[in-house]
């Protein structure tokens, strides 16, 4: 409470501020996720919320928007007590909100969508042509240009997500708070939005940024807090901290943010993608004419905007999509046409990309999960049956290995966090000392602590000579992990590079603007 | 970031909700007695006494609940897989079809020579009548729902047809086949207890009762001890993280409807063989449908479906009773009380959870 008090005397004092957390406190059941929060956001600032998964970030920004009561506290927005019950509520005090996942009808247009909720009376013309001359000037007060017209479904994500920001403005919001903004935005569209903020914020709008990526808070932010087991440990002026400061406050230890790697030794080619080509049912290319080799004891990173045909490639040498031509060569055997079960046969292990949907089955007990994928193995049968115990002493043994908490193999697999679900998958894929590893997204939506784990478990494999290949959202991991960088855009490889070539270089391949470099 | 999960107690979770559920559905029904003018209390009376209050009561509970034994499990284990399989009715009534023939072909052999191949056939004609709503759904992409409620009416169709020309009773009036011979019905569990000086009264109750037991073990160790079941409950709960593992959802969707179907044909033996000595029309008397109700209420856990099973039995039973005592109580109004334990105990099942939940969840404990 220290720290907000000062920080609240550093804000002017004429200016209540934009919005007053007092004392909220929130349970759920025997989670207690917002504990005690005394928290000011000043007016006219942008402000960030930093923390791991369930440190309580969306719960008090949740609690904010009326999603959910607080036990007890209230808040006070621009000094006056605020009853928030609904979204309704909060609209109604200028609080906006931006989701992660976007809230928007794909099939209807921008001028539409905007309208949703806002129609106002029976007929939509008179109120379709008010929203025409405010998107306008919105527009043009905050590089908000959209098409209005334009059907949502055929926007690029970046585009959408201005549509959400011109929700909020359209009606009224004076607070916008965005939920993980940047997570599918690529490097040009991060900037756009950024320069949006901070045209918000000159005019006088308060800006609240969820994020766990620290070197966006220290761009765009000038305060940031830090959340950590449902607690404010730490709110500061942006300028006064560094993203190791940042880091440490949210783990509560020390992280390695570096990844300590040697230089690999590649051998010989392990997996080898020969002018492979999707094309879905509509003819439009997914892939295309797409080549590449990874070999033994390295890393290959596919760095792309998500969408752009990773997921497609990931799918389609783990033999869950079939290609529409060209070849996958496991260890020099064409895999191309084997079903899912038969590469993992070939020794090619598989962590998919979105966890929840594809890696586990989540109302499954974890030990079951340890051994999806590998239920055939002749090693969990008896008999007719599976043996139940060697499964739960094999789940157990890997659950200390990598430090999946709680140590409960018995325990639903939908209980536990993202990082610790995240480890389980990693635990069964790796633990198999696969030839080659398809990663996707190793550590989306996963703590700090557990990403460093996942990393070293990641740079150990490849070290004992296994090959593979990484695909991610994130370019300081494909930067990190990776020894050669392959750049995707529109289902094809732009180019490849080095690992430590520039971002704006690597930002550019990704958008499929750059001239091939390097090899 | 997710809203944490409330998990209750598996003792809350699989004991406390469901006995609240039909606690609360019999308070409803105890009103809708008081509204007709008749005594709750003694209505109730008179079911569980009717049910359970002697030998023979509870020879007809255990009769019925054979039948919902099998088609509540037949719903379960496709449940499972992530199908809902409405189409047992059908499924059992062409199990009937499967019993009768071996029994007309067998007639007069000995029935524990016979029941074998009736087991046999009633499952095998229940699964193939499973198959291709199965396979429609697996490569096709019709919906099971719509496809096994139309195979009922085929089903229902095809016996009409067949009772009323190839193989109906020449001269009856009524659409049946003959009767079997003494020797090759079911020996009736009355006659083996009666000289422990049990008597079962006019029961029905026949060994398929032990076979509907050893079915429910089957399906727990199936479901739960096997590779098949654990590859049919990935189907079930992410079919596309069992696409990723090298599952074949179609050729899960496929057999685990076989099953379905299998079992829920073996309720013919009880009925065709064990009972009636003959087929009829409509015999299963909508047991295909109650093992939807059952399966729901019994948390698709095969113990569950046998103690919801049971509980049916008894207000089959019990309520038979109550009709007879009581004129002014209908048929019917068993009907409105087993419909009200359906709706509590299955479409109303988690209406008291988040109350149990609060009333279970830890506190003064910090997270």
């Amino acid at each position: 409470m220290g720290r907000a008090m000062t920080r609240s005397e550093a804000a002017t004092a004429s200016h209540p501020p934009a919005i007053a957390f007092v004392g909220i406190d929130k349970r759920f059941g025997a989670v207690h996720a917002n504990r005690d929060i005394d928290l000011e956001i000043a007016r006219g600032s942008i402000h960030g919320l930093v923390g791991e998964n369930g440190a309580g970030k969306s719960t008090l920004m949740s609690i904010l928007y009326g999603f959910y009561q607080a036990d007890r506290g209230e808040i006070r927005i621009d000094g006056r007590r605020a009853a928030i019950r609904s979204s309704a509520d909060a609209i109604h005090a200028g609080i906006g909100m931006v989701h992660q996942q976007f809230m928007l009808v794909d099939t209807l247009s921008v001028l539409e969508n905007v309208l949703i909720g806002a129609e106002g009376s029976f007929r939509l013309g008179p109120a379709e042509k008010h929203a025409r001359a405010v998107l306008k000037r919105l527009a043009d007060d905050y590089e908000l240009a959209v098409d209005p017209d334009a059907i949502v479904g055929s926007l690029s994500v970046g585009e959408q997500q201005r549509v959400e920001i011109l929700k909020t403005l359209y009606r009224g919001a004076e607070i916008l708070i965005l939920d993980e903004p940047t997570a599918v935005l690529t490097p040009a569209e991060v900037e756009h939005l950024f320069r949006i903020l901070r045209r918000l914020q000159g005019e006088g709008k308060t800006v609240v940024v969820i994020t766990h990526k620290l070197k966006e808070i220290k761009a765009v932010t000038d305060w940031v807090s830090v959340m950590r087991k449902g607690e404010i440990v730490a709110t500061w002026p942006t300028a006064d901290t560094t993203v190791e400061m940042l880091a440490e406050a949210m783990v509560g230890r020390r992280v390695l943010l570096r990844v300590e790697k040697a230089a690999s030794v590649p051998g010989a080619v392990e997996l080898e993608v020969d002018r492979l080509s999707i094309v879905d049912r509509r003819g439009v290319a997914l892939l295309d004419d797409v080549s590449f080799t990874v070999r033994a004891g390295e890393i290959v990173g596919i760095a792309g905007v998500a969408g752009n045909g990773q997921s497609e490639l990931l799918e389609a040498i783990a033999g869950i999509r079939r290609a529409t031509r060209g070849r996958i060569l496991v260890g020099g055997r064409d895999a191309s046409a084997l079903d899912p079960a038969e590469i993992r046969g070939l020794g090619v292990a598989h962590i998919p990309e979105d966890r929840h949907r594809m890696g586990l089955v989540l109302d499954f007990a974890a030990e079951e999960n340890a051994i999806l994928g590998y239920q055939d193995d002749p090693a969990w049968r008896r008999g007719p049956l599976l043996d139940g115990t060697k499964i739960r002493d094999a789940a157990t043994t890997m659950f200390s290995d990598y430090d999946v908490r709680p140590p409960d193999p018995e325990l639903r697999t939908a209980l536990f966090s993202g990082g610790n679900q995240q480890k389980i998958i990693v635990g069964r894929e790796i633990g198999r000392e696969p030839r080659v590893l398809l990663v996707g997204q190793p550590t989306r939506g996963v703590d700090i602590g557990a990403i460093e784990a996942i990393h070293r478990r990641l740079i150990e494999l490849r070290d004992r000579g296994r090959a593979i290949l990484l695909v991610s959202a994130e370019l300081d991991e494909i930067r990190s992990l990776s020894d050669r960088v392959l750049c995707m855009c529109a289902g094809r490889i732009t180019g490849e590079c080095r690992p430590e070539a520039s971002e704006r270089e690597i930002g550019l391949l990704m958008a499929g603007l750059g001239t091939e470099v390097g090899a | 970031m997710s809203v944490p999960h409330r998990e209750l107690p598996a003792i809350a979770d699989y004991v406390l909700l469901p006995l609240i559920n039909v606690t609360v559905a019999f308070l409803v029904s105890g009103l809708v007695v008081l509204a007709i003018g008749e005594n709750p209390i003694e209505a109730v009376k008179i079911m569980v006494f009717g049910a359970l209050g002697y030998s023979e009561g509870i020879g007809f509970t255990l009769y019925y609940a054979t039948d919902f034994v099998f088609t509540g499990l037949a719903v379960a284990v496709a449940f499972h897989a992530g199908l809902f399989n409405i189409g047992a009715e059908g499924q059992a009534t062409l199990g009937g079809l499967g019993v009768a023939l071996v029994c007309l072909a067998f007639d007069g052999a000995p029935w524990w020579l016979v029941a074998p191949f009736a087991l046999v056939a009633s499952a095998l004609f229940g699964a193939a009548w499973a198959f291709l709503p199965a396979w429609a759904q697996a490569r096709r992409g019709s919906h099971i729902v719509i496809t096994t409620i139309m195979f009922n009416y085929l089903a229902a169709v095809l016996m009409v047809w067949l009772l009323g020309g190839p193989l109906g009773k020449p001269g009856a009036m009524s659409p049946e086949t003959r009767t079997f011979e003494e020797a090759t019905r079911l020996p009736l569990l009355r006659d083996l207890v009666a000289p422990f000086g049990i008597d079962l009264g006019q029961s029905p109750l026949n060994p398929t009762v032990f076979a509907a037991a050893a079915a429910a073990v089957f399906v727990w160790a199936l479901i739960w001890k096997t590779r098949f079941g654990y590859e049919l409950r990935a189907v079930g709960r992410n079919p596309t993280a069992a696409v990723y593992a090298g599952i074949e959802p179609g050729g899960i969707v496929i057999a685990a409807m076989l099953i379905s179907g299998a079992l829920a044909g073996l309720l013919a033996v009880n009925e065709v063989m064990g009972t009636q000595h003959r087929l009829l029309l409509e015999f299963t008397a909508g047991a295909g449908f109650v093992g939807i109700a059952v399966a729901l209420m019994g948390r698709n856990h095969p113990v569950g479906v046998v103690l919801a099973s049971l509980l049916f039995g008894m207000l089959y039973q019990g309520g038979a009773e109550l009709a007879f005592e009581k004129p002014n109580i209908s048929r019917d109004m068993i009907v409105v009380i087993q419909a009200l334990v359906i709706l509590f105990a299955g479409a109303l099942e988690h209406m008291f959870r988040p109350a149990l939940g609060r009333i279970f969840a830890p506190r003064g404990r910090t997270a």
